[in-house]
């Protein structure tokens, strides 16, 4: 029933019928494929933690598992303004494939970002990649052979941990105390490894507001990790997409800049201070390095999206961009201070967490009796989730940890999903001290008859809101 | 004719339940249904009168789905639909139900205790602990009462992890089991109408002992099927699978899970154990029950077509067990 203004310009357009979906895979079939998979694809692992994150997107559940940056702040007027540009200006260029390298105008915006935290590249340095996470793939691609050691901090970025995966990387995890990866303990395990004649590829660090940890690495650690990879002749892959989210105290230099690009690959993107929608990130490396990663991009997609760049580009014309960060982090630090006060509030004190100075992501580790993917089952059930630490180990270690996002939802959200968590904790703790008959910690009762607990701490047990829920400080 | 096919829900299997909704849609859409997808929530009800379909595929697992809440409501809206009635759901779905169930008919379970939070909390059950100990030995398996898919399922290989697994365990049902171990090869007998299908042995790689990600995922556990038995194991396992789908008043299908003791698990425990019944068991590409239907030459499609005719066939309103 074609309304007037279908008339008859477009007699018959040919319509997609239904989807014409296979009937079902049999079990023959899937032993055949699975028979025809590469040995990276039987170590690549989906998880359970999929299944139940399947559950995070129904509407009534707070989900603090997220990384997601809010964009709902970033002007539709202006967005508009710039897309409507493109389209007058640049249209054939904008639908056109670009160098595999990207545009050289996006490469002054990357050369504007990183400006900003003092660092200046060579131009020929950079490659516009599809997202911070294209360069992760790209440089472990460029550089890993089945079995070669890679190092990272432990817990590391969760997205990480199948990149070294599929590349069949042997993936070793430094330990992390409030001032980010412990170095001693990276040159033991380097010397570890040298003992048994192994040479690690690269040691891959976010060393700002490190996701999921959200600590910092110190300046002094800083330039200790530089000499380390410059006396071993070892590649550092600094990954940075939070450094210019910082809500208090003094920005540190990137490992970049101390190293001035000899031994340090820098990773970056616009996902945490523009859009994640847009995937466009980079990365800058020593030409001999550059050249191979540049080589694999192009078998991997030819060239990063041109209308993105083009976007990127109007974008920063407007000259605007740090105002947007300004008014990003006046939010985002609203949200941590939000989070870490319920955390202060409704987590027992055997808990711990980081308070992180800038970033995504506050890490918060529970006694080791409780497993946080169990615990996510029974959050769940209180409509609220988190990731379970598990997800940023290789080998299965942070499974009393979670990671909790407070960038994604705001401040009554935060308050309310924290104490959904806080609650489920807290029951778990208890259970587990009344079966082993560890009394340690009153339960924070609303019942005033307890007597048998006054014994134990009369300062505790007056009411919830007053009980002293102190953090323990894990290193300091 | 109309077929709605429930799937996904908000038990933590909807990723499960949502996968095999979506086999379900194709192979009846395929046998030239009209179907309509529905995703249980608030709007359940609603949807349903203002679909009005000829039957409701029911495909969705764990709680609320499996354990007759979704039955009893469609049953009210007089609608046909596959699977058990709400009787039998009640009683697949609680395994201390169930189980309780088993041993007064005679068929044989592992032995078990069960606790729920309270008894912990309010009644001191955790200085019982001992004596369960010494009656089920070690390793202790511990297990929520109304979880599928092995989700919160721990091995307590001695009396230190006992804790620890009790509280895992807690993390998914406010009950859960203490249950005797058994040595032995893992089983799983699907049921078409109370006709068992040829037996699926599950042959975990060796760290994935008992992981509910390895359940799910290509390459990761064996399956043999049909199971390599002797005619007299393949019989006695039947037997007892047969036997339990009358007992619990199954009807459409179900799958019936088993461990048969080998000749080195304890005395109590050798021959076919049942572990567990799902009244509405898995149909994605891995799931066990379409394997078994396929190895005894139906499709995926033909076993879809006969599951919605014996809930056409069903009486109205049935719930009672035959």
């Amino acid at each position: 029933v074609a309304g007037p203004e279908h008339s008859s310009r477009e007699p018959e357009r040919p319509q997609p019928g239904p989807p014409h979906r296979r009937a079902h895979t049999s079990a023959r079939d899937l032993e055949r494929y699975s028979g025809l998979f590469a040995a990276r694809t039987q170590v690549m692992r989906s998880s359970a933690m999929r299944d139940l994150m399947a559950i995070t997107t129904r509407p009534e559940v707070i989900s603090l598992a997220g990384g997601l940056p809010d964009t709902s702040t970033f002007p539709p007027a202006s967005f508009a303004a710039q897309m409507t540009r493109i389209a007058q200006e640049s249209s054939a260029e904008a639908l056109q494939y670009g160098p595999t390298e990207g545009f050289e105008r996006t490469k002054e915006c990357i050369r504007a970002v990183m400006a900003a935290e003092d660092m200046s590249p060579d131009p020929d340095d950079i490659l516009v990649t599809t997202g911070g996470q294209q360069a992760i793939d790209l440089i472990t691609k460029t550089l890993v052979d089945p079995g070669d050691p890679v190092i990272c901090e432990g817990p590391t970025y969760p997205g990480a941990v199948p990149v070294f995966c599929s590349y069949e990387a042997d993936t070793h995890q430094v330990e992390m105390d409030a001032d980010g990866m412990r170095v001693d303990e990276l040159e033991a395990l380097l010397d570890r490894l040298e003992a048994d004649g192994r040479r690690p590829k690269f040691i891959y660090s976010v060393p700002s507001f490190q996701n999921p940890a959200g600590v910092t690495l110190s300046l002094d650690r800083r330039r200790r990790l530089v000499e380390i990879a410059r006396d071993r002749e070892l590649l550092v892959l600094e990954d940075n997409p939070y450094g210019l989210l910082r809500y208090e105290g003094d920005p540190l230099p990137p490992l970049y800049q101390l190293d001035g690009g000899d031994y340090v690959i820098y990773l970056g993107t616009f996902s945490k201070i523009l859009s994640p929608g847009i995937r466009l990130g980079w990365c800058c490396a020593p030409p001999p390095v550059m050249e191979k990663v540049v080589l694999g991009k192009q078998a991997a997609d030819l060239c990063t999206s041109t209308l993105t760049q083009y976007f990127v580009s109007e974008y920063f014309d407007e000259g605007r961009w740090r105002e947007y960060i300004g008014s990003l982090t006046g939010i985002y630090r609203s949200r941590r201070d939000a989070m870490l006060d319920a955390l202060e509030r409704h987590f027992p004190n055997q808990a711990e967490w980081t308070e992180p100075a800038g970033g995504l992501f506050v890490w918060a580790t529970l006694p080791d009796y409780i497993d946080t993917a169990d615990l996510l089952a029974k959050a769940l059930r209180d409509d609220v989730a988190f990731v379970p630490g598990s997800a940023a180990y290789a080998d299965g270690r942070g499974s009393s940890s979670m990671r909790l996002n407070f960038s994604g939802s705001d401040e009554d959200e935060i308050r309310e999903g924290v104490r959904r968590i806080g609650k489920v904790v807290w029951d778990q703790v208890a259970l587990y001290e009344t079966i082993t008959g560890e009394h340690r910690i009153p339960r924070p009762v609303a019942d005033p008859a307890a007597p048998a607990r006054e014994a134990e701490g009369a300062a505790s047990n007056d009411s919830a809101e007053v009980l002293p829920l102190r953090r323990r400080d894990g290193e300091r | 004719m109309k077929a709605a096919v429930l799937a996904g829900g908000r038990s933590l299997e909807r990723g499960v339940s949502l996968r095999s909704g979506a086999r379900v849609e194709d192979a009846l859409a395929s046998l030239g249904h009209d179907v309509v997808a529905v995703d249980p929530g608030a709007d359940l009800v609603r949807r349903l009168n203002d679909e009005r379909p000829d039957v409701v595929f029911i495909s969705l697992h764990g709680p609320g789905g499996e354990d007759g809440t979704v039955q009893e409501l469609v049953e009210i809206l007089d609608i046909p639909y596959t699977g058990p009635g709400i009787a039998a759901c009640v009683r697949s779905m609680d395994k201390v139900v169930s189980k309780h169930a088993l041993r007064a008919a005679g068929i044989p379970t592992p032995d078990w205790v069960a606790f729920n939070a309270t008894a912990f909390r309010e009644l001191g059950a955790a200085d019982t602990l001992e004596e369960i100990e010494a009656r089920l030995g070690f390793p202790l398996v511990v297990k929520p009462a109304r979880q599928g898919s092995s989700l919160g399922v721990e091995f307590a290989p001695s009396r230190a992890e006992v804790p620890e697994a009790l509280v895992a365990a807690l993390s998914y049902d406010d009950r859960v089991l203490l249950e005797r171990y058994v040595k032995g090869r893992e089983l799983a007998v699907g049921l078409l109408d109370g006709d068992p299908l040829p037996i699926v042995e599950a042959i975990p790689k060796q760290e994935d002992f008992f992981n509910f990600e390895a359940r799910y995922e290509i390459g990761r556990t064996e399956y043999v099927c049909p199971a390599e038995l002797g005619p007299d194991e393949t019989a006695a396992v039947h037997e007892a699978a047969r036997r339990t789908w009358e007992l619990l008043g199954c009807e459409g299908f179900a799958r019936v899970d088993l461990m048969l003791g080998g000749p080195d698990a304890a005395q109590e425990v050798r021959g076919p154990q049942v572990l567990e019944v799902n009244a509405v068991p898995g149909l994605t590409d891995t799931s066990l029950l379409p394997q078994a239907a396929e190895a005894a030459g139906l499709s995926f499609e033909e076993l879809c077509a006969r599951i919605v005719d014996l809930a056409l066939s069903r009486a109205p309103a049935s719930s009672a067990p035959a």
